[in-house]
């Protein structure tokens, strides 16, 4: 006959604050840790230096630091858009095509109004623009979603690939220099659709943008009528449709901000940072910010410090790359195993272990 | 380590006996000291309320949970089981209350599911076997046809001839009736019966006195997760039993006020449904429901119940009949094909306490004051929301219906059965309806609590609201309400007065469908 | 024009057969209740691994022979892949974590390590320029003889090296693993139903593991399809594109069914070349065209999603967590 099991796994109901975040500390330290041996097996570098390296790659000057903090700004906008929809329960693996669709409009208006409108309204038509180019984009699946029940998680993905071919569609009609198969920077004399600089910050915009969202993000979730609906729908769509809370309203609605917020970040990338499209604008953001938004547990201010540390550990590992000679891929390697170690981590929070007890104070009793 | 064990009478050890098993879910102890032991070629009753644990206590014997605390023997020797699989090698079965099929696949597929073999299937073989098994005794079944396309009773048959297959001698059944019509259920008893003659130990659990005494030899009791005792059911009887299981004698003795100013209320004609797979889930339902007065809904589980109130709440597409709201100001009310919000605006005071407490009433992970917001968070102005209002309301409630809860912060799914009813009942009062629909109001719920719950219904009743009860228990229903209306397979079978019929008269209606209750 | 087509069908069965590789790794693993959106990166692990192999088994032997490189980089791309579907198994299976976002973790640790290794392998190596196998890619590239000289038949069906026929005969035997053996069944039923595979006695975590690491196992051939017969032995940073996502999707274009994946890898590899045979098609136009995979893909996501027909429908436990004690 069998042994008792050696391991018993029970929820956790016991779980403190200061304890959950005890461990979550603990995984990014392992993740560090297996980081360096990696790092070491395969250069033979000294891992500390590497990890100095990092910190000097990511803020070690005044420019590195602003560009932290930029694509980290970035990279929270789009958690911030998932974040409805997660807590819905909708799983928007999309948001690289919200973001592409976004971008690529925002382009457009800057490259065929460019000249036509003044300043200030050329940056509003661009910002609506490519909301409502993301809001389409998130749309299409949950009309499907809500009608039919038709698999968002699948709907979203191929969606991105979608935007991605319309991106490169468009790239041929805005080549410059023609054959170069790339849009260059738009605008680059004039930088007419440029976000501008505010309080002498080159990304005052952005800053500001990107924490108002997060401030109302977080409050149109917790303390909103609407929020309250998400929430709903997300914990019992049975219970939604019990009280009189109009499922489909509510997917589309959601949706519609998700995708919208997440085209938001495309005109951010476009205007505000890169200024050009290409299909590598959005650059895995729409899936690193799955893994943002789903780390913080809906909570926008937990957010800003998970983006901040992955888009720490990236441009750290590029520093990296160029400075011992090895390939800008490192920092994926890196912030794969990190995010490894992180999802692991979420276990020993939500669940305990009990060893078998019984055997081993037998042992003992021998 | 084999321990020996006390040896019975005969000198035979028992075929399964269990003994101190306890079992916690984080600080719920769900068994706590069960004792336990059954014979070959015997039938054992588990006799208890819902939420006694004997579902657990089962579950531990068919390796879906494990022990926290005790022992097993089997024939007399300690043993693990640690899993399914370890039961099977025992030589024991258990038949779920909820089945365990996989949809897609057909009877035979399920029934040869994880056991060892030839790798390649050869299924004709398969199905020749388990036609004849069946056969052996006396079920009907196609071996391959799909799961999804199999009637409840059709699925429980796969389950036990699944069991069967693979040669258990020890089986569970964990409420087989529930889903039964009696006629099925006394085939089934039939099939029990010629088992136990082939020498297999059966477990039957159940909450049904009538079976208790008319199949098994011996009762088991559990109470609260805690072993009572065991008795030779010759030496039982239905009232000795019942003080087992509840604690102390118990006379029903609920209230039941006279109505007063009767009035209609609401009025459902040739209500007709139908469900995703085509079914017939309604068939031409009519009735009366009155202001004043406790309607009550009897039926086998799955006539149609939980269609019938969730067609009323505007749950539920029709594809036939109408229902009118009669205002106590006078008027009609069309709520034929209404949503529940679109009835909610017509100024149609409905509340609804469903079956699915957790899943549909309320939200499990949300607190007190969120799910008080439920109702009515969207009937104040603005885009925020209001929580003063439901925060005072669950304080409320939980003065008022005395809810043991840490506070209205709490997550309602930690809260236990009885206190989630109340939460839940409480709400749904707390509107002012002129309408309350609750079905099964007192599952899972202690004597003190149910009592509680047939003083709120009547509480209502007598401010003049129609109220509709869902019920199982026949006693209850027959001592609660004024009407009782009987379902059965989707249909009405009759509309009894509940003072002066019997619960024959209810059980028989139960199994017959309209036409034939006509004829 | 019998000429175009010819190539056409050529060039579409070659597109197809790396997509086929990570779509039947896939269904494997869907089958047992997994998504895994890490295909793409186990891919390119894959990939990776196969030409690391090679490529330094080349560089130590003196006389390299093709078969052993051959069959050396075969078993490293495999067991990358194994490891890849080990990490999966292990965080989502054992520690419990979100299948979605851990295979998109995967995804990009994937990526990342195939074109960090791919990019760095030179240096690594200390700096040999061109990462090449010829030897081992030659292996890959032999086509059948005899019958491949047969005018048009011999071009269509016989002109590819072994990975192709492997990858038909792999759908094949996967097909009837699933519908015809005692271990197949019981994998159906974990997927579609784990608690019931469990009370049926089935090691449920068990099968969801060797599900998952076999079948990245075999994804991970397609990223060595694609480096040793596609690319004839070389590495292209980002060199699979999205082809990866595209199994995915493949996965759900075929129903979950092995043999019906096989010539849903020819259209959807038809489909991504197709705008290069269409004449007269400008490159804007080109770029419509090759969406055209992924439309066709919404489109039968969503008319199965309106038919409802349980035949055609993805596993039912696809994407939820198993826990026996969860109460």
């Amino acid at each position: 006959m069998t042994k008792e099991p050696f391991i018993h796994i029970s929820r956790r109901e016991d779980m403190t604050f200061a304890r959950a975040v005890a461990i979550r500390l603990i995984g990014v330290l392992c993740s560090l840790v297996v980081c360096a041996l990696v790092i070491f097996v395969i250069t033979k570098l000294n891992p500390i230096e590497v990890y100095r390296a990092i910190f000097d790659g990511a803020v070690g000057t005044a420019r590195r630091t602003w560009v932290t903090v930029r694509d980290s700004l970035i990279l929270l906008c789009v958690a911030i858009g998932l974040t409805p929809a997660f807590r819905m329960r909708f799983w928007n693996i999309g948001a690289e095509g919200q973001i592409l669709v976004g971008g690529c409009v925002t382009a457009a208006v800057m490259i065929y109004f460019g000249d036509a409108l003044p300043g200030p309204l050329l940056l509003l038509v661009m910002v609506v623009a490519s909301l409502a180019a993301g809001l389409i984009w998130g749309l299409i699946p949950a009309f499907f979603k809500a009608n039919w029940n038709t698999n968002e998680t699948l709907f979203t993905l191929m969606m991105n690939y979608v935007a991605m071919q319309i991106v490169t569609f468009c790239i041929v009609f805005w080549e410059n220099p023609a054959g170069s198969n790339t849009v260059g920077i738009i605008n680059s004399k004039s930088k007419v659709g440029w976000l501008p600089e505010l309080f002498g910050l080159t990304y005052g915009w952005i800053l500001v943008i990107v924490l108002l969202l997060t401030v109302g993000m977080f409050f149109y979730l917790r303390v909103s009528k609407q929020g309250y609906e998400i929430a709903v729908v997300g914990e019992s769509e049975n219970t939604a449709r019990y009280v009189g809370i109009s499922v489909r309203k509510v997917i589309m609605r959601t949706m519609a901000i998700s995708g919208a917020i997440c085209g938001l970040a495309g005109f951010i990338l476009v205007s505000g940072s890169s200024h050009t499209i290409s299909t590598s604008t959005a650059g895995g953001r729409g899936f690193t910010a799955i893994i943002v938004a789903w780390l913080s547990k809906f909570n926008t201010f937990t957010m800003i410090l998970v983006s901040f540390f992955l888009v720490f550990m990236e441009k750290g590992a590029l520093q990296i790359a160029s400075q011992f000679k090895l390939n800008e891929n490192a920092s994926d390697v890196i912030t794969g195993i990190i995010l490894f170690f992180i999802l692991g981590s979420e276990f020993f929070v939500r669940y305990q272990l009990k060893f078998r007890k019984k055997a081993v104070a037998q042992e003992v009793s021998k | 380590m084999e321990k020996q064990v006390e040896k019975r009478a005969d000198g035979q050890a028992y075929a399964i006996e269990l003994k101190n098993i306890t079992k916690r879910f984080g600080s719920v102890t769900a068994n706590d000291g069960v004792c336990l032991s059954v014979r070959r070629g015997e039938i054992l009753s588990i006799l208890g309320e819902n939420g006694s644990g004997k579902t657990t206590l089962m579950n531990m014997l068919s390796g879906i949970y494990y022990p926290d605390e005790g022992e097993i023997y089997v024939d007399g020797r300690e043993v693990k089981i640690s899993s399914p699989k370890d039961a099977f090698a025992l030589g024991i079965g258990m038949i779920h209350q909820h089945f365990k099929l996989v949809d897609v696949l057909t009877a035979a597929e399920n029934i040869i599911l994880g056991l060892p073999g030839s790798e390649i299937l050869d299924m004709e073989t398969v199905n020749g076997k388990i036609t004849e098994l069946a056969g052996r005794y006396g079920f009907e079944l196609d071996p391959r046809q799909k799961i999804y396309e199999m009637s409840v009773s059709q699925k429980q048959t796969v389950e036990i001839i699944k069991v069967l297959y693979r040669g258990a001698n020890m089986l569970i059944l964990d409420e087989p009736t529930a889903v039964l019509t009696p006629q099925e259920t006394e085939k089934l008893f039939a099939v029990l019966r010629n088992m136990r003659k082939d020498g297999h130990s059966i477990i039957i659990i159940t909450h049904k006195l009538q079976e208790v005494l008319s199949l098994s030899d011996r009762v088991a009791v559990l109470r609260k997760g805690r072993y009572i005792g065991t008795v030779d059911t010759a030496r039982a009887t239905e009232s000795s039993l019942t003080e087992m299981m509840v604690g102390k004698k118990l006379s029903l003795d609920i209230d039941r006020p006279q109505p007063v100013a009767v009035k209609k209320r609401l009025a459902v004609n040739e209500l007709t449904c139908t469900n995703d797979e085509e079914v017939v889930t309604l068939d031409h339902v009519s009735f009366t429901a009155n202001g004043g007065e406790i309607l009550g809904i009897a039926g086998v589980a799955g006539s149609g119940q939980k269609e019938l109130l969730e067609a009323i709440a505007g749950l539920q597409p029709l594809t036939d009949g109408h229902v009118t709201y009669y205002p106590p100001e006078g008027g009609e009310e069309n709520l034929t094909e209404k949503t529940p919000a679109q009835i909610r605006q017509l100024g149609v005071r409905l509340s609804f306490v469903p079956e699915d407490r957790l899943g549909m009433g309320l939200v499990g992970s949300m607190d007190m004051t969120d799910n008080m917001m439920l109702r009515g968070y969207d009937s104040t102005p603005g885009f925020f929301t209001n929580r003063r209002p439901p925060r005072e309301l669950a304080e409320h409630i939980v003065d008022e219906l005395e809810v043991v809860t840490p506070g209205v912060s709490t997550p309602v799914s930690l809260l236990s059965g009885g206190n989630v009813q109340k939460v839940l009942v409480g709400r749904e009062i707390s509107s002012e309806p002129t309408v309350l629909m609750v079905a099964y109001p007192v599952r899972g719920l202690d004597i003190n609590s149910s009592y509680t719950i047939y003083h709120l219904l009547n509480e209502q009743k007598q401010k003049g609201v129609a109220v509709i009860c869902v019920g199982e228990d026949l006693d209850v229903l027959l001592e609660l309400c004024d009407r009782i209306l009987v379902l059965c397979q989707g249909s009405v079978s009759g509309i009894v007065d509940a003072r002066s019929t019997t619960k024959e008269e209810v059980g028989l209606l139960m199994t017959k469908t309209g036409k034939e209750a006509e004829a | 024009m019998t000429g175009i087509i010819i190539i056409f069908l050529q060039k579409a069965i070659a597109q197809g057969i790396g997509m086929l590789y990570g779509a039947l790794g896939e269904i494997l693993t869907e089958k047992s209740g997994n998504l895994n959106l890490g295909v793409p990166g186990v891919m390119y692990m894959g990939g990776i691994a196969g030409l690391m192999g090679a490529f330094f088994y080349e560089r130590s032997a003196a006389q390299p022979n093709g078969t052993v490189g051959m069959v050396i980089s075969f078993v490293c791309a495999f067991l990358l892949g194994v490891v890849g579907g080990l990490i999966y198994s292990v965080l989502t299976i054992t520690l419990r974590a979100n299948q979605n976002v851990t295979g998109l973790a995967l995804t990009t640790f994937g990526v990342g390590f195939g074109n960090f290794f791919g990019g760095s392998l030179s240096q690594l190596a200390g700096g040999v320029g061109q990462i090449s196998v010829a030897v081992t890619g030659a292996v890959y590239n032999r086509t059948i003889p005899v019958l491949s000289g047969i005018p048009v038949i011999g071009k269509v069906l016989f002109s590819y090296g072994f990975l192709t026929y492997l990858c038909i005969i792999l759908a094949v035997l996967m097909s009837l693993f699933l519908t015809r053996t005692r271990k197949g069944l019981n994998l159906r039923a974990v997927g579609e139903n784990p608690g019931t595979a469990d009370a049926a006695g089935i090691n449920v975590t068990v099968y969801k593991y060797l599900a998952t690491c076999i079948g990245c196992g075999i994804s991970g051939l397609g990223g060595l399809y694609f480096v040793m017969e596609y690319a004839g032995g070389t590495w292209t940073n980002n060199g699979f594109g999205d082809r990866g996502w595209l199994a995915i999707a493949l996965v759900i274009f075929a129903f979950w069914k092995p043999i019906n994946a096989i010539w849903g890898s020819f259209l959807f590899g038809g489909l991504y070349i197709l705008y290069l045979y269409i004449p007269g098609l400008g490159r804007s136009a080109q770029e419509i065209f090759k969406m055209l995979p992924y439309l066709v893909t919404i489109i039968v996501l969503v008319i199965t999603s309106f038919r409802r027909k349980r035949e055609y429908q993805p596993p039912a436990g696809l994407g939820l967590p198993y826990f026996r004690e969860d109460r």
